[in-house]
């Protein structure tokens, strides 16, 4: 618990320092008639979240702090494995979809989360990957006009623009 | 009578074929979200709004409000079933509901919740209505010295009363403003902390974004990690002599009701505070006045109509200052904020001006979803009884495609996904840490209004910062921040000198 309350202290603050190397390429100052420049509101805020972090970090590091992580765990052991394996999968859906289409990447993802983590019985998941593509292209595609990407599946998809719009 | 004539306008929008029909889906999914374990309103709002879309804007507010109303009815139905909270706002039903549930009287706890949240939700609405228009007023005065005031005061609230580390709170609040400030520069139009020259950061992070990630992805993982093992279902079948009878046992508690609505009403307009707060003061008050406080925690049926009142009072009560100052109540409304700036309505004084039709039928809707709510509720107990044995996978699953699909829908661009899913994993890791989340999403939303009253503020009074402090109204709020801010403080303080006497 300690090491994570300083990993997330130093994070935080390095976040801060990274805001104030971009915030500091407009006037962080004070502009005649103008009033406080552009970059003044984050560039300060981010100097609020450095000192900050510097508190938090200071308040880790008295007997205080100590007595109130006593038999915490950051994250449960048993579900560190799970949770990497749903969190990798959602990226690689996201990295994928671009490319392939998210009538590709989110069947597949259904399919790997129920299979794999969830472990359920094929009579659940082949309805849902399934209709999980059918329900996204009527709601979105047909109802709200809003197009998907698609990637290399486009060209797939041209009759059934031609039919429904 | 001004009042009663404008609700009769309102009713005749949101008894448009259209609303009702929005009304009554909104308040079923709610249902259903708040009474999943891990889903709450706030999980709810963020995952569906992309999805409102598809009807006009004064309609997906109210589909969004229904939501929230239904999720605070659908809490309770986990808490008793399952004796696990559906959402936090329900935390306090458990402790007689799940005791209830035990003894073989699930139905009548479950027919008590939902008269008790019928009753909490239209006291409050009442409040809400004979309150909106005066304060909308009072408001319309407030220059942008008094805004930023105001913000400051939402933004100290959950230092004072928030509960969380004080400095972690300060750090997610810091944050979600820092964050807030990326993209176009409001009043000179410059771009801003575009990161590594990536396009898509020159709109900026939108609240929604933030919201799908922490509430959606970072829910999920959440639950992932916290559920262990499957709870057992209490079944619960109510007839009608079921339901006849606990109306008449339920008679007997008005006066609980009573206070729940009221006390649940004013804590949820605090922003801090809110729903589970509320639920909580209104257990322990209920015990407090109780004749027979020993039956409290062992099925007491005040035990679950006291926190169920406050609850859907608080919720009520949340909306007040979102739409009469436009500082939200709670995160659920500060999403609804969010989304009614998206479709180009501002929350705020000058909305009850110029969008009266819109304000009074979204206060007229907010009976009719009571009314609905408490129906389909105890229409549809069977239905939850089965939905609440659904495997976690299979709704983890479909959340996560949402967050997915509707953090695509609104702008089109795949790079608000990707912010989503790095959003959902970190914000995951620093909830563990500690980091509450709440102020982080309302210094999103409210971040660009700081930072504009701010810089307003400071050019018409030529830099003169004491503005702040001269002007009374202000001055007042400036002073009441102060004070929250110094709350902890001095609470701290306090307990040394406390826990140093009995040493000397």
């Amino acid at each position: 618990m300690r090491k994570a309350e300083i990993a997330a202290a130093c994070g935080l603050m390095a976040l801060a320092a990274f805001f104030m190397s971009y915030a500091v390429a407009l006037p962080i100052g004070w502009q005649p008639g103008r009033g406080p420049g552009g970059g003044a509101f984050p560039f300060w805020l981010s100097v609020g979240m450095l000192i900050t972090g510097a508190v938090i970090l200071v308040q880790q590091a008295m007997p205080a702090a100590a007595a109130r992580h006593k038999g915490r765990v950051y994250i449960d052991r048993q579900a560190v494995a799970q949770l990497v394996v749903v969190s990798a999968s959602l990226l690689a859906a996201v990295a994928l979809t671009p490319w392939l289409g998210v009538y590709i990447t989110l069947p597949l993802f259904v399919l790997f989360h129920l299979r794999v983590v969830g472990r359920q019985r094929w009579t659940v998941i082949a309805p849902m990957v399934i209709g999980t593509p059918i329900v996204v292209f009527f709601f979105f595609e047909v109802t709200l006009k809003i197009l998907m990407p698609k990637g290399v599946t486009e060209p797939l998809f041209l009759p059934l623009y031609a039919a429904f719009f | 009578m001004d009042i009663i004539s404008l609700l009769a306008d309102g009713f005749a929008l949101s008894f448009q074929p259209l609303n009702i029909l929005v009304l009554v889906l909104g308040v079923t999914a709610g249902l259903f979200i708040g009474a999943m374990p891990g889903l709450g309103s706030v999980n709810g709002v963020a995952i569906l709004l992309p999805l409102t879309f598809i009807v006009p804007p004064s309609s997906a507010i109210i589909f969004l409000c229904a939501l929230y109303y239904g999720a605070m009815y659908g809490g309770a139905v986990s808490s008793i079933l399952l004796g696990i909270p559906g959402a936090s706002t329900a935390v306090a039903t458990t402790f007689d509901g799940r005791p209830m549930a035990q003894k073989g009287e699930a139905g009548l706890a479950l027919i008590a919740a939902a008269v008790a949240s019928f009753v909490g939700g239209t006291i409050s609405v009442i409040l809400f209505t004979l309150f909106a228009q005066p304060l909308a007023e009072a408001a319309l005065a407030f220059g942008p010295a008094e805004e930023f005031a105001l913000v400051l005061l939402a933004f100290t609230t959950f230092v004072g009363l928030g509960g969380d580390d004080v400095a972690k709170t300060v750090m997610m609040i810091l944050l979600g403003l820092a964050l807030s400030t990326v993209g176009l520069d409001q009043i000179s139009g410059q771009p801003r902390l575009i990161f590594f020259d990536m396009p898509g950061f020159y709109s900026g992070i939108s609240f929604l974004i933030i919201a799908i990630g922490v509430y959606g992805v970072g829910e999920v993982l959440a639950t992932i990690e916290e559920t262990r093992g499957n709870p057992k279902v209490t079944t619960a079948r109510i007839g009608f002599r079921d339901l006849a009878d606990g109306v008449r046992k339920l008679a007997s508690t008005w006066r609980v009701m009573g206070f729940g609505s009221v006390l649940g009403f004013f804590v949820g307009m605090l922003p801090a505070a809110g729903a589970t707060p509320a639920s909580l003061m209104a257990y322990g008050l209920a015990r407090q006045s109780s004749k027979t406080p020993e039956q409290f925690g062992k099925g007491a049926v005040e035990g679950v109509v006291a926190p169920e009142t406050a609850n859907n009072a608080a919720s009520t009560g949340s909306l007040l200052p979102m739409l009469t100052l436009g500082i939200p109540g709670s995160p659920t409304t500060a999403l609804l904020l969010g989304g009614m700036v998206m479709w180009g309505l501002m929350p705020g004084p000058m909305l009850f001006i110029e969008q009266p039709q819109f304000v009074w039928g979204l206060i007229s809707s907010l009976y009719t979803a009571n009314v609905v709510a408490v129906l389909v509720n105890l229409a549809l107990i069977p239905l939850f009884v089965w939905a609440l044995r659904m495997p976690f996978p299979i709704l983890s699953g479909v959340v996560l495609v949402l967050c997915i699909v509707g953090g695509f829908a609104p702008d089109q661009r795949w790079h608000d996904v990707w912010l989503i899913a790095g959003f959902g994993i970190v914000a995951f890791l620093l909830r563990k840490a500690d980091y509450p989340m709440a102020p982080l999403v309302l210094a999103l939303v409210l971040g660009p209004l700081m930072e504009k009253s701010l810089r307003q503020a400071l050019i018409s009074a030529q830099g003169d910062v004491t503005t702040f402090v001269t002007r009374p109204i202000s001055a007042t709020l400036m002073a009441i921040s102060a004070a929250l801010f110094l709350a902890p403080f001095v609470r701290m303080m306090l307990r040394d000198r406390r826990a140093a006497r009995p040493a000397e």
